[in-house]
């Protein structure tokens, strides 16, 4: 948005956050309804089938049943806090969304430092959970609280140092920019080295990006890492003493994170918005243009839902130590070599 | 721009407030969560100025693990206030002390400034000088002009890591621990033993 009135910048900004928020809001309760169904489908059920044609108004006969419950407060709990958590993530979780390009021009706020704003935001989602689970007074969810709190801040590690090769490949901490050098076809995608004359980098980065999708379900608290939860061992962990509209927000807040996920996995890697071949031909269509790569951005988006729905679906729940091994002994040395790889390649390769 | 106004004001309301909250909230858990609202306002204050990468790095570094770490051992801790105030008058006159220095430092530097001393040529910092974002511009300056400092700033949290974990690190003896390696290359063979046992004699080792 260029420099206008700042009456006119406020309106705009307001418009195009609340677009952005309803349009998520919106996808989480398809999304969420579809998460159910793909369990489903492994595990051989129908899934939610009841409201609505195939069950596609489920989510928000959720909603409404959450909604009306009564919410109840521990006598012992520090209720500030303990109301504060749940509004604490959702805002969290919904922030990030904020600086996605989601077609040339269709971001809220094209931010230099989209990146480190999206791993900085991510990172603060921590607090809902720790604070949650320490204001319920009660010990399981202290324990998924600390939990959640150590196993966030191990994979954060790893998930910096991943972002770090794409930076170094796109030359850019500017989401829109890292999505425009991966134009063209699909070889141009960082996943692929980011173009041809890249194309020793592809081991390298196609593991890089593995191991971005699986830090990602560690740093959203999905199976198989979602020990901060783990219902066979802390009942529900830090979301325990939570019932009605705050336990709704948790979760709503959790999936918005998680498909955040998806969409920072799409933009660093598989070229956001670009379909994998040249778009020359949507100059003359404008607005329909844009429509057709955010389509194309959401469907990528959708995929990389369907993945970690499917690692829920088969993946049994890693063990704790289990899990601070992977990410400390495993992850953090791979990344710290793949960083210096690409670095060096960038440096010393024939595309410096 | 009335905006920017009110954003700085409010900011630096929030920064203010939350700090003097630090040092007045009776539970430490509520200090270390107003400890984070003022990190996370002076990281606003931060972006005002154009400082966007030091922004995001107050956000990542402080808010997002220092401050967690904080709140994790606070958590943990089983504070007796009661006790840890008893002491307080006696500290006083000390703390009195460094209250006054640090205020009249404040009110120099307030002043310095207000009269067009020294300070005031930085008055207007430059967030993008030379035309390139500020995240370019410290890089320039840090692995060029300072490159040497930067890199003993590295061997030195090198030396602190090494120690931190040579102090705690303890190998104790006769303790289990999982080799993934060594149960995935277990192969039947390797795993179990065929014995022929004759009726009536069982089995010694």
């Amino acid at each position: 948005m260029g420099s206008t009135s700042p009456l006119l910048w406020f309106g705009l900004t307001t418009g195009g956050i609340l677009l952005v928020v309803i349009w998520v809001l919106l996808s989480l309760a398809f999304l969420l309804l579809a998460d159910r169904k793909i369990w489903a489908g492994v595990q051989m059920r129908k899934g939610p089938n009841v409201v609505g044609p195939f069950g596609l108004l489920q989510s928000f006969a959720d909603f409404f049943k959450f909604v009306l419950k009564e919410i109840v407060i521990p006598a012992g709990a520090d209720k500030i806090i303990f109301i504060l958590a749940p509004l604490i993530s959702l805002v969290l979780g919904f922030v990030g969304w904020a600086v996605v390009p989601f077609a040339p021009g269709w971001v809220v706020s094209n931010l230099n430092v989209g990146i480190l704003y999206l791993l900085a935001m991510s990172s603060l989602g921590v607090y809902g959970i720790i604070m949650g689970g320490w204001a319920s007074n009660s010990k399981y969810p202290f324990l998924g609280a600390l939990r959640s709190a150590a196993q966030m801040v191990s994979y954060e590690v790893s998930i910096g140092l991943i972002i770090i090769t794409v930076i170094l490949l796109a030359g850019s901490m500017n989401l829109s920019t890292i999505v425009e050098k991966q134009s063209g076809w699909f070889w141009n995608w960082n996943v692929f080295g980011g173009g041809l004359k890249n194309i020793v980098l592809v081991p390298i980065m196609v593991v890089s990006m593995g191991m971005f999708y699986i830090s990602a379900l560690a740093e959203t608290n999905r199976p198989p890492f979602d020990l901060p939860e783990a219902e066979s061992e802390l009942v529900a962990g830090y979301q325990v003493e939570y019932s009605s509209t705050p336990y709704l927000l948790f979760m709503v807040a959790e999936y918005s994170n998680i498909v955040l996920m998806c969409a920072m996995i799409s933009v660093l890697f598989f070229g956001g918005w670009n379909p994998g071949f040249p778009t020359d031909f949507l100059k003359g269509w404008g607005w329909w243009g844009n429509l057709f790569l955010a389509l194309v951005f959401y469907a990528k988006i959708c995929f990389w839902f369907f993945m970690i729905a499917m690692a829920k679906a088969i993946v049994p729940r890693y063990r704790y130590d289990q899990l601070m091994r992977l990410g400390w002994k495993v992850f953090l040395p791979t990344s710290l070599v793949l960083v210096a790889a690409v670095a060096a390649w960038r440096v010393f390769g024939p595309g410096a | 721009m009335p905006l920017q106004a009110i954003a700085f004001y409010l900011l630096a309301f929030v920064t203010i407030a939350a700090g003097l909250l630090v040092v007045s909230a009776r539970n430490p858990v509520h200090s270390v969560l107003f400890l984070i609202t003022a990190f996370f306002s002076a990281a606003g204050l931060f972006v005002l100025l154009g400082a966007e990468f030091l922004a995001m790095l107050l956000v990542v570094v402080y808010v997002g693990a220092v401050a967690v770490l904080f709140l994790f051992v606070v958590m943990m801790l089983d504070v007796d206030f009661a006790e840890l105030r008893q002491g307080f008058v006696q500290y006083l006159p000390f703390g009195g002390a460094i209250a006054l220095v640090i205020a009249t430092e404040m009110v120099m530097v307030v002043a310095a400034v207000a009269t067009n001393g020294a300070a005031s040529r930085n008055a207007l910092p430059n967030a993008s000088p030379g035309g390139v974002p500020n995240t370019e511009a410290i890089g320039r300056v840090l692995y060029t002009d300072y490159v040497f400092f930067f890199q003993l700033a590295g061997l030195v949290l090198l030396v602190a890591m090494i120690g931190a974990i040579v102090l705690t690190l303890r190998h104790k003896p006769g303790v289990k621990r999982q080799d993934i390696g060594k149960q995935v290359a277990r192969t039947p063979k390797t795993g179990m033993e065929l014995v022929q046992i004759k009726p009536g004699e069982g089995i010694s080792e």
